[in-house]
């Protein structure tokens, strides 16, 4: 388990160099949009991770909720952190992209307000697990991630249901994808995955470690003014 | 160009700074728990 750690983590080194190559120059380039298309490889790979780590998060709070498991609240904790992580990629690109080719940075559209809400929604379910001192914080977690991930098809469907301003869906019903183009987002897909799970092996760790620590001190400052010790 | 540019300086600069503000977390962490078995012992 020690070794497989810094094999997968070179492993996705490669992929995500790869990757990197794959949508800057083997991709080839759109005939409107032009070069600023490619932000596309990056932007679609980590809306994708975010929506599969807040899924993630969402099972393991109904899990959590379910059987009052400290490591599926763990899972839960790491997946929303990570996926704001992915969010906050989504919405920095976003506006990157839209600049030159809409002219503006940003719109009150259905599609990009739905995704601010959900990273909102994750950032208070953050600040709640950081800042809340009582004993049902992971209870009152969990719930609130339900409450987000109801968010998630909402913003992913929002572009067939609603009349917005984001493009149309080139992936799936209706979609008119080019297969090269397909092949690289794929390809960024899959090195943002090992990315992410990466991330999240470790932050899981660091977290379980966190815990060890903290119900250590609890323990250690209960003993203490008896001179258990 | 500038934009493609910035959108990937971007995700790796919010990428590079989220992993080394874990690295600080877990610094901190093996701090604690240092200080933790010395006061154990």
């Amino acid at each position: 388990m020690k070794r497989a750690f810094p094999v997968f983590g070179l492993l996705t080194l490669v992929l995500l160099s790869f990757a990197l190559y794959e949508a800057l120059i083997g991709a080839p380039t759109e005939r409107t949009m032009g070069e600023v298309q490619r932000i596309f490889y990056y932007h679609v790979s980590s809306a994708w991770t975010a929506f599969l780590l807040f899924l993630t998060n969402f099972i393991a709070s109904v899990v959590y909720l379910a059987k009052k498991n400290s490591k599926a609240d763990a899972v839960a904790a790491v997946t929303a952190e990570v996926g704001v992580l992915f969010c906050s990629v989504v919405l920095v690109t976003g506006p990157l992209w839209a600049r030159p080719v809409w002219g503006i940075w940003w719109t009150w559209d259905m599609r990009l307000t739905l995704t601010l809400v959900l990273w909102l929604i994750y950032v208070s379910y953050l600040v709640l697990r950081r800042f809340s001192t009582s004993s049902q914080t992971a209870v009152i977690a969990a719930a609130l991630s339900i409450f987000g991930a109801v968010d998630v098809p909402l913003v992913y469907f929002s572009i067939w249901y609603f009349r917005t301003q984001h493009p149309s869906p080139v992936i799936g019903r209706g979609g008119s994808l080019d297969a090269r183009m397909w092949h690289v987002l794929l390809i960024n897909w899959a090195a943002f995955l090992c990315f992410a799970f990466l991330i999240c092996w470790s932050r899981y760790r660091l977290e379980r470690l966190r815990r060890d620590v903290e119900e250590t001190q609890a323990l250690e400052a209960l003993l203490e003014p008896r001179g258990v010790r | 160009m500038i934009y493609l540019y910035a959108a990937y300086a971007a995700t790796w600069t919010i990428h590079i700074t989220y992993l080394a503000w874990v690295l600080l977390r877990y610094r901190r962490l093996r701090r604690e728990i240092y200080e933790l078995r010395k006061a154990v012992r």
